[in-house]
């Protein structure tokens, strides 16, 4: 889209200021990269007064522009570097007027970098009501920029914001937040000369941090490094030097300008919610009550949505294959690509309800507790508490969720945590457990109230967790330390979950679930109808001949079921036929037979592919008459030489075993590749889930059985 | 005396830190000389704790907390 000028916003964690990139955006929005680094970049785009478009990114959260993590050194980078394609005109600075002394500690930093900026006070109403009351116009004053107080929660100072954007100079007007030669002088004039810059603030970042910036070679890092030596440029002590300079300044600046009147009733309610959800006896309790009511809920609400979608792709198949010409395009089409695109689709409502309640947590401050609570335990087992909102969004994907434990300072905290973060169940094995547990497990009620299937799917959630728990115990004491972990950590006072954003939230992971696995399955689907419809030419040429023969015969018995016996003839024949017999016989102990093979073989690069595979093989399989879902198919499925069904409890059961501990996601193997930066961990993660998921499976089977 | 050493509602100053690496972070999260700290609660499981600073709620870990140096 075309622009005219580009906004970052920047500010603190819990601020709201994703609320407020969502408000200025709306759906006008997309998720990219940023060049060479993995952090997500969100970018939207907004409409000014004027007709001006203007690009706005969405930094993430920091309290300060010296990272603590990974994630938070993205915003210095943008934000210092003018060459980086991301470098704002305007930089949005929103504050927690609630909380502003703290939050203008990062506005002083940036504010130093010389960009225009506008500072937004978020929360104003909530400050209100909590007794404080600031004077926006002695602030703008005092600071030299626009100051707008808006509410993101109740969309107010939305339009006057805009307004402040557009008046914005080109040149920034704001006042020194601190004399920041003084900590340094020559080392900070010495880097100045050499990167013909006049802004002492970035010169000194550059001393702290060049280590981290990629915009400077080898030979830079060592002047800089030479320049550090040289005037005993001490990074620690001229941080705490810089940040009491800093808080001392903003002491003048905020002096009179905010009035506390009811400082002490503020945290009452938190407090008191506090007091029950972080309990002793009851936190626990709690805990695990709202993670059962959540797959309890992911079950039984999304039971109509889901049929609904089944019975809608049953019915397209029905009616595409009476309407359509008959040809290999059709049967391509209908066999391959729907079956496969009605695979992906079903899954929809789980995955919505999923991250609706990931949302509702983290958005009321509930996760941030969760974190608290679980901290000493996570630590026992070589986590951090902070290894919990990677681990719990694994629950959803592991592949943002392995992104997010870049939130994680210890670099073993880290690791640990990605290489177990697959371990929990995504939600691209939910499918796969569904149709099993749907296959073998009765849809009964216990006590009344608890689904027997949502119980036996619990129960798969819980042996990953468990799983993943104790390959971290193991791991921690493989794994050196490189240095000590941090766990400081801000606990947001309770709010209303912003329902707008649990909207966005379903529908954002909902989307790009679709768009990416659906890219990957509808591509599956269509090579492995491929495979499963050609076989070598004289094997296919063999099996015509010997039904035509017996066609001509016109042997009643034989002829009623000629169709189906020459389509499973031609399938166990054609080339997906032969793969999955090839590796039949490593799989026969784990009880499945040479169909499910190729179903391995195709969930190797994603394992949501599974249903696809189910239904492209059975819609083969049962030649073109049968129309019916893929679990009333595989529920019908014989073994042709026991005649007893494929599906039982102890094949079903070994099956979902394999798929809770295999790493069958390419994905995920790419993004560990990325976040580690080397080859060593994704293929260690690789070789011990798979023999973790090999061994799991053999002994459930053989136990089952 | 250690904040890590106060028990659930006590409080008191922060004077000086122990370590310097550690208090450009908790400075920057608003824990200063000069400041009131309050401990609220502890976790479920003795630790981390969270303490109330600047007008709003922080948690660490003990060890952490044992490089505030308060009176």
């Amino acid at each position: 889209m075309a622009k005219d000028l580009k906004i970052a916003l920047v500010g603190n964690p819990n601020t709201g200021k994703s609320t407020l990139f969502n408000l200025l955006t709306g759906l006008n929005q997309k998720i990219g990269n940023f060049p060479g680094i993995t952090v997500d970049k969100k970018v939207g785009y907004c409409k000014l007064a004027d007709g001006k478009v203007a690009e706005i990114i969405d930094l993430p959260g920091t309290y300060s522009l010296y990272p603590k993590s990974k994630d938070e050194s993205i915003v210095f980078q943008v934000l210092a570097d003018k060459t980086n394609s991301s470098y704002p005109d305007v930089i949005v600075l929103v504050a927690d007027a609630t909380n502003l002394r703290r939050n203008l500690l990062l506005y002083s930093q940036v504010a130093d970098l010389d960009v225009p900026m506008v500072l937004a006070l978020n929360m104003t109403d909530m400050a209100k009501k909590e007794g404080i009351d600031i004077n926006v116009n002695m602030l703008a004053e005092r600071l030299g920029i626009q100051v707008v107080a808006i509410s993101a929660r109740s969309k107010t100072g939305l339009k006057e914001l805009k307004q402040a954007i557009e008046n914005t100079t080109k040149i920034a007007t704001q006042a020194k937040g601190a004399d920041i030669l003084a900590l340094a002088p020559e080392a900070i004039q010495e880097v100045k000369a050499r990167l013909k810059t006049d802004n002492d603030y970035y010169a000194m970042q550059v001393l702290h941090q060049h280590q981290h910036l990629d915009i400077f070679d080898q030979e830079a890092h060592a002047a800089f490094e030479k320049i550090k030596k040289a005037h005993d440029f001490e990074t620690s002590k001229l941080q705490a030097a810089e940040t009491i300079a800093r808080y001392r300044h903003l002491g003048t600046v905020l002096s009179g300008v905010i009035e506390d009147t009811g400082a002490a009733k503020k945290f009452a309610f938190s407090d008191k919610i506090d007091a029950i959800l972080t309990n002793k006896f009851w936190g626990f309790l709690i805990f695990i009550g709202i993670l059962f009511f959540i797959f309890n809920s992911i079950f039984s609400w999304s039971t109509y949505p889901m049929e609904m979608i089944e019975a809608g792709f049953m019915k397209l198949t029905e009616l595409g294959h009476s309407y359509l010409p008959e040809g290999i395009l059709t049967n391509l089409f209908l066999d391959g690509v729907l079956a496969g695109l009605g695979g992906v689709i079903v899954f929809i409502p789980q995955i919505a309800i999923l991250f609706a309640f990931i949302s509702i947590l983290e958005d009321t401050g509930y996760m941030a507790r969760v974190t608290f609570m679980m901290d000493k335990i996570m630590r026992k087992f070589g986590l951090s508490g902070k290894s919990v909102v990677p681990m719990i969004g694994s629950l959803a994907c592991a592949v943002p969720s392995i992104m997010s434990a870049r939130n994680i300072e210890s670099w073993k905290d880290r690791i640990i945590t990605i290489m177990v973060a697959p371990l929990v169940s995504c939600s691209a094995r939910l499918p796969v457990y569904t149709l099993l547990i749907g296959l073998v497990v009765p849809e009964k009620m216990v006590w009344g109230f608890i689904n027997l299937q949502g119980l036996t799917l619990m129960g798969m959630y819980l042996i990953s967790i468990v799983a993943a728990v104790l390959v971290a115990f193991v791991m921690k004491f493989i794994i050196k330390a490189k240095e000590k972990s941090y766990f400081i950590m801000e606990l947001p006072v309770y709010r209303m979950p912003r329902w707008g954003n649990v909207l966005y939230t379903m529908y954002e992971k909902s989307k790009t679930f679709v768009f990416e696995a659906g890219k990957v399955i509808i591509a599956i689907s269509i090579i492995l109808w491929v495979l499963a419809s050609y076989g070598p030419s004289d094997r296919f040429a063999r099996i015509d001949k010997k039904y035509d023969l017996i066609e001509a015969k016109k042997d009643s018995v034989q002829i009623s079921t000629l169709e189906r016996d020459k389509a499973a003839e031609k399938l166990e024949h054609s080339y997906a036929g032969l793969l999955g017999q090839t590796i039949e016989p490593v799989i026969k102990p784990l009880g499945f037979d040479w169909k499910i093979g190729i179903a391995l073989i195709t969930s190797f690069a994603a394992r949501e592919a599974f249903v696809g595979t189910m239904a492209t093989i059975y819609s083969v399989d049962g030649g073109d008459e049968a129309v019916g879902t893929i679990r009333d198919k595989m529920r019908a499925a014989v073994n042709p030489d026991t005649g007893l069904p494929v599906f039982t409890f102890a094949t079903a059961f070994s099956l979902m075993l394999f798929y809770a501990f295999a790493m069958q996601c390419m994905s995920t193997v790419a993004v560990v590749f990325r976040e580690t930066k080397s080859w060593k961990w994704p293929l260690i993660q690789l070789s011990y889930m798979t023999a973790m998921a090999y061994v799991a499976s053999l002994i459930a089977y053989q136990l089952l059985k | 005396m250690k904040l890590s050493q106060l028990n659930p509602g006590e409080r008191g100053t922060i004077v000086a830190f122990t370590d310097l690496e550690m208090s450009v972070k908790l400075m920057e999260m608003g824990c200063l000389p000069g400041e009131v700290v309050e401990v609220e609660r502890f976790a479920p499981l003795g630790d981390p704790i969270a303490i109330r600073v600047a007008g709003y709620q922080l948690c660490l870990r003990k060890n952490e907390a044992s490089v505030i140096i308060i009176q």
